[in-house]
């Protein structure tokens, strides 16, 4: 059955072409996206889910070049349309390291492109005496699992941030950023911010934002491209980019339990949404109609993220067909530990006893460390990787060299000879760098969404102007 | 005893944030979702078992508009610990299709 398509009244339409930066943005989508009269591009750069390497270190998990092929896409575009660009959490992280690369990128991508615009940096990295004054006067506050926060643990930090909601991004697209580039900020407030400030409704612009947070991922087809949120006053519509794709209630409605421990309520800074009475339709072929949507304003809170650097690993590898260890891996494994936790124990008595070795069987049960199953058939090939972790990476590379012998020949019951596994690459040991942790889960209560950041502008056409005068 | 994978159409794991791991259990209809979404087999103690989590931290949301169970738990180690072996977790929900699952009124330990 055809439907017929009822556009809601007043709607705000955000084009969110891709669920991080840098994982490909067509062209041809964006243009449609405009075509339907887009106020803004919005698009995440961030994330938690990889790990705390890259906020202790304030690097990107995407490289410069493919966070430049979508600047260059989306910059193009939006600037000949006369529209913002919003980015949220540059860099994967949101350090303000992370906010100055990507905005040298950008600067790269205008002179590419022979395009003059202006560019606001928000940052919202932390000062560590800031947080402690802030912690002194009880306006920092421990999510579960974690306890109140001691001053040691912000200056074991590397870097901390502090995710940003909206309002930086409503005031710095207000003032006349043609792109704005963010340092940590939650994924639905910079997808909801231009929604917001063009009078769309709270709670509809929340619940769009977090169903459109990873682009396609609430679509049919979740890897043709991303999806535009169009947002009125008491309801909004999702719409993939592709004209060749989908939205129904169901893929859209699942979304809102991605990666979030309730799926019914967000808490985000400014407030909490609440979606225990929304609605899902289909709106028509392709679009799914959202209504029901609550926003309850809250104190506002933003949440804290912290990471550190800790210890250091060396790790090696072997391949085990040999039926003699297959048929026997949990006793393998068990007496492989004990010689090389001797071994290293008794190598390095005189420097030091903190060490951590680690067996993980692959093939076998090296993904959960779980015992398995009585009466599971033996394997036909496993791979064994053996992780050493120190305090230094010297300690660890001199460690794994000394456990090289017994990890290369370890005999079983049934060997007659020598055994020798299979190692993949010589030198065997291969130095893998820092252990880094996430060590907060703390919000800290601020007066406003622009207490704690602070903007800055790169404008290319003053910046050309001058030079012309200069010249 | 019907398993988990007999009752659910998909059973997925995912972190949420760095301390936390989400369970989504979707059950294959309503009514299945109805005659086992309270199991006792599927309650705080399996995930003790299963993944070393404090079973007083587990929160637990039904979802009767999508016949699905949301279960989470504290990792017992951060994420990206110095023993990680998942760090997104996304594996977890292996361990869970075998478990054997009684219907929610018929007993089991509290």
């Amino acid at each position: 059955m055809e439907m017929t398509y009822q556009r809601l009244d007043d709607e705000v339409v955000i084009i969110v072409p891709t669920g991080m930066l840098g994982a490909g943005i067509s062209p041809e989508h964006v243009r449609r996206g405009i075509e339907q009269g887009a106020a803004a591009i919005a698009v995440d750069s961030g994330s938690t889910d990889s790990g705390p390497s890259y906020l202790a270190r304030g690097v990107s998990k995407m490289n410069r070049e493919a966070v430049k092929s979508d600047l260059l896409v989306i910059m193009a575009e939006a600037y000949s349309a006369g529209i913002p660009v919003l980015v949220g959490t540059c860099a994967t992280s949101g350090t303000d390291q992370g906010v100055n690369w990507t905005r040298d990128i950008a600067v790269e991508v205008a002179k590419d492109l022979n395009i003059q615009p202006k560019i606001a940096c928000l940052y919202s990295e932390q000062d560590k005496e800031t947080l402690k004054q802030k912690n002194k006067d009880g306006k920092i506050t421990p999510l579960a699992p974690k306890g109140e926060l001691a001053d040691d643990v912000i200056d074991s930090c590397d870097h901390i941030v502090a995710l940003m909601g909206p309002e930086p991004y409503i005031e710095a697209v207000k003032a006349g950023a043609d792109v704005v580039l963010g340092g940590r900020t939650t994924d639905t407030a910079v997808l909801s911010a231009v929604a917001l400030m063009n009078g769309a409704g709270s709670g509809p612009s929340w619940h769009a934002a977090k169903i459109a947070e990873c682009g396609g991922q609430c679509t049919v087809h979740i890897r043709k491209g991303g999806v535009l949120m169009r947002v009125g006053k008491e309801a909004f519509d999702i719409e993939p980019l592709d004209l060749g794709n989908q939205t129904s209630p169901e893929t859209v409605s699942a979304h809102m339990l991605y990666e979030s421990t309730d799926p019914l309520r967000l808490t985000e800074p400014g407030g909490i949404l609440d979606v225990t009475d929304a609605i899902y339709v289909q709106a028509d072929d392709r679009i799914t109609r959202v209504t029901g949507s609550v926003w309850n304003p809250q104190p506002y809170t933003m949440k804290l993220e912290g990471a550190r650097s800790g210890s250091y690993q060396t790790i090696m590898i072997v391949g085990i067909e040999d039926p003699h260890v297959l048929a026997n891996l949990d006793a393998f494994h068990d007496q492989m530990q004990d010689l090389l936790t001797q071994r290293i124990a008794s190598v390095f008595a005189e420097e030091t006893s903190d060490f951590d070795v680690s067996l993980r069987i692959y093939g076998w049960n090296g993904t959960s460390g779980q015992p398995v199953p009585a009466g599971t058939p033996p394997p036909r090939d496993v791979g064994v990787m053996f992780v050493v972790t120190a305090p230094t990476q010297d300690l660890a590379n001199r460690m794994a060299k000394s456990c090289n012998p017994l990890f290369f020949h370890m005999p079983m019951p049934g060997h007659i000879e020598l055994p020798s596994y299979a190692f993949p690459f010589t030198p065997a040991d291969i130095p893998r760098g820092q252990v880094y942790e996430f060590v907060l889960n703390h919000v800290v209560h601020v007066q406003d969404g622009l207490e704690l950041v602070r903007t800055g502008w790169v404008d290319l056409k003053k910046a050309d102007d001058m030079e012309r005068t200069h010249a | 005893m019907p398993k988990v994978k007999d009752i659910c159409r998909h059973v997925r794991t995912k972190n949420a944030g760095p301390f936390w791991v989400t369970v989504d259990f979707f059950y294959k209809d309503f009514d299945t979702y109805k005659e086992y979404k309270d199991s006792e087999d599927l309650g705080p103690d399996l995930f003790a078992r299963l993944f070393g989590t404090d079973p007083t931290s587990i929160k637990r949301i039904p979802v009767d508009s999508l016949h699905m169970v949301k279960v989470s738990y504290v990792r017992p180690n951060a994420q990206a610990w110095k023993g990680e072996r998942d760090m997104h977790s996304g594996q977890s929900f292996a361990r869970l299709l075998d478990i054997d699952v009684r219907p929610s009124t018929s007993g089991g330990a509290v």
